[in-house]
């Protein structure tokens, strides 16, 4: 089984619309959406939840405020500042360590389960999907990119599916690293601006520390073409394969307010054309990672 | 006056934002860039005299010798960071959330704090005056939150002067530790689908931190009437809208601020900082 992951680095640079346009092209692969702090994924491919579980990974300190005494011990052992002056912790900031729970002269403070999302099984017309909502303010969005990964490996075997694509989240930190550990391959979706290039050259450092091979699209590259060859430069003299690239067209706004993918939306346009033979360069490098 | 600009999905103009309200204004201004996975304020802001100091987090370090094998650093770890084998412990630095427990509950001291670096802190002035902080963590590192906090900690105590926090994407801890402490929070959002979706999630998590909000909608007339209706249901002032302009994008891809070329927007600008102070005094 092969899983493919898109990210970018910089935020929206396209990573969404053009998962949703392969998730067209192949139409035999299991979707997962791992960008769950803000998934977008299901605005495009419509799915139809067929199962839900909670998320109950963490867990939040509680103070009883009869047995509290208000010594402080709790506040000065807290290293995330959780607990606020009128000792009550602060769930947001607190992050389930139970640091201030074994240090409590008093036993006062009680560790609870937080639910902090919830997974979904589903089906789309293009294959099964899971994805996820981290709820507002919690944490632990690396842990729940895992537990959608898992879901979908369990639904390509299930299903007898030998590719998963994967819509990563932005940045290069827990949740990006959580989405790209163990695949077969990355996607960096970037454009020709200052910001993207300086993000593209961080993201990909981030697959070689992690030893995944990983190929290059450049979306919106008429918008600088001096930065669009500075990037074919940089790809070029370090060995990283350019799947293609895409004009800056704003029919792409126009598909997603429709709620399709562009393949869809627009099939006959030329960034349709040009998405179905940068498919084609990626099942190409998908196949050669496979044979190494 | 501290002002946060966040808005749960990425790319939708913070940072162009951050910048372009920094170069506005007169006064003293710094802006703090919490997005310390993709930092880019520097990139349109350059730094001259910059310094850079590491920042570290808190890891155990272990005194094979005194250790008595309790195991009870295992035990606690809420991270499974700490592996207690017949042969002593082993640690997985990567996994440690820096909570110190495992110094707490080492009934031989056999445990004292040590440091692991997670990245540095570039702080430095633009031509402009403005000073500008940014975290960078380092390649490979998932802990993100204690360089965000790093950043924040070098806010100006200057009296008077306007700190604006360019904050990461996303709506969990990275973000939460950005727009944390804040004074008024501007989320900029694109009229979209996917901005609309992301933009509630944001005001969810950002009502929780009981945070004054404002919506700037940018690339407006790309997509539809949605994020309006919201606003309005939801009595969320729209303090500006920067049209669609392919020239403001190319001004952004050569790393321009765009006032510095359309220079009609800095009063613009000027004015939704205006607008701001009247509403949180």
């Amino acid at each position: 089984m092969k899983e493919l992951v898109i990210v970018s680095g910089k935020g929206g640079t396209g990573k969404t619309s053009i998962t949703a346009a392969l998730a067209v092209l192949t139409s035999n692969a299991i979707l997962a959406d791992c960008d769950v702090d803000a998934p977008n994924l299901h605005l495009l491919l419509a799915p139809e939840i067929k199962s839900s579980e909670e998320f109950v990974e963490a867990k939040v300190a509680v103070i009883d405020s009869e047995l509290c005494r208000s010594c402080g011990v709790c506040e000065t052992t807290c290293k995330f500042d959780a607990i606020a002056p009128d000792f009550r912790v602060d769930p947001i900031m607190c992050e389930g360590c139970g640091v201030c729970y074994i240090s409590c002269p008093y036993n006062a403070i009680a560790m609870r389960e937080r639910l902090s999302g919830y997974i979904y099984t589903s089906e789309t017309k293009y294959g099964p999907m899971a994805h996820a909502l981290l709820l507002a303010g919690e944490s632990n969005s690396g842990k729940l990119v895992t537990r959608v990964r898992e879901l979908a490996s369990k639904l390509a075997l299930q299903n007898n599916k030998d590719l998963i694509i994967i819509d990563g989240p932005p940045g290069i930190a827990c949740a990006a690293i959580s989405a790209i550990t163990g695949t077969s391959a990355g996607l960096v979706v970037t454009e020709p601006t200052v910001a993207a290039i300086h993000d593209l050259e961080r993201v990909l450092k981030l697959f070689e520390h992690f030893r995944i091979p990983v190929m290059v699209l450049i979306n919106k590259a008429d918008l600088n073409h001096k930065k669009t060859l500075e990037i074919m430069k940089y790809c070029t003299q370090n060995g990283i394969p350019i799947v293609g690239k895409l004009i800056y067209d704003t029919i792409m706004y126009k598909a997603v307010v429709s709620g399709r993918p562009i393949v869809e939306y627009a099939p006959s346009n030329s960034l349709s054309n040009n998405l179905e033979e940068i498919w084609k360069k990626i099942e190409q490098q998908l196949d050669t990672h496979n044979e190494d | 006056m501290k002002i946060a600009i966040a808005s749960g999905k990425g790319g939708t103009g913070k940072t162009s934002l951050a910048v372009n309200l920094a170069l506005s204004l007169s006064g003293l201004v710094q802006v703090l860039d919490c997005d310390a996975d993709e930092p880019n304020v520097h990139t349109l802001l350059p730094l001259n005299e910059e310094t850079v100091e590491p920042v570290y987090t808190l890891v155990p370090e272990f005194d094979q010798g005194k250790c008595a094998q309790s195991k009870e650093c295992a035990k606690f770890c809420p991270n499974h960071a700490i592996f207690a084998g017949k042969n002593g412990v082993s640690f997985f630095p990567e996994l440690c959330i820096g909570c110190g427990g495992c110094i707490l509950t080492c009934p031989n001291q056999a445990i004292k704090e040590g440091q692991r670096k997670l990245g540095v802190i570039h702080s430095g002035r633009t031509k402009e005056g403005v000073h500008v902080v940014y975290g960078e963590l380092d390649v490979g590192e998932p802990l993100v939150v204690p360089v965000i906090k790093a950043v924040k900690e070098r806010a100006s105590m200057v009296n008077g002067t306007n700190v604006i926090i360019d904050c990461p994407p996303g709506v969990s801890c990275p973000m939460v530790e950005s727009v944390h402490g804040s004074d008024y929070a501007i989320l900029v959002t694109e009229p979209t689908p996917f901005g609309l979706h992301d933009l509630r999630l944001a005001i969810d998590t950002i009502r929780q931190l009981e945070i004054p909000i404002g919506v700037i909608v940018n690339r407006a007339g790309i997509g539809d009437q949605q994020v309006y209706s919201y606003c309005s249901s939801e009595q969320l002032p729209i303090l500006l809208e920067i049209p669609h302009s392919r020239r403001i994008a190319e001004l952004f891809s050569e790393g321009i601020p765009f006032v510095t070329q359309l220079t009609e927007w800095k009063s613009k600008l000027e004015d939704v900082f205006h607008t701001i102070q009247e509403r949180i005094c």
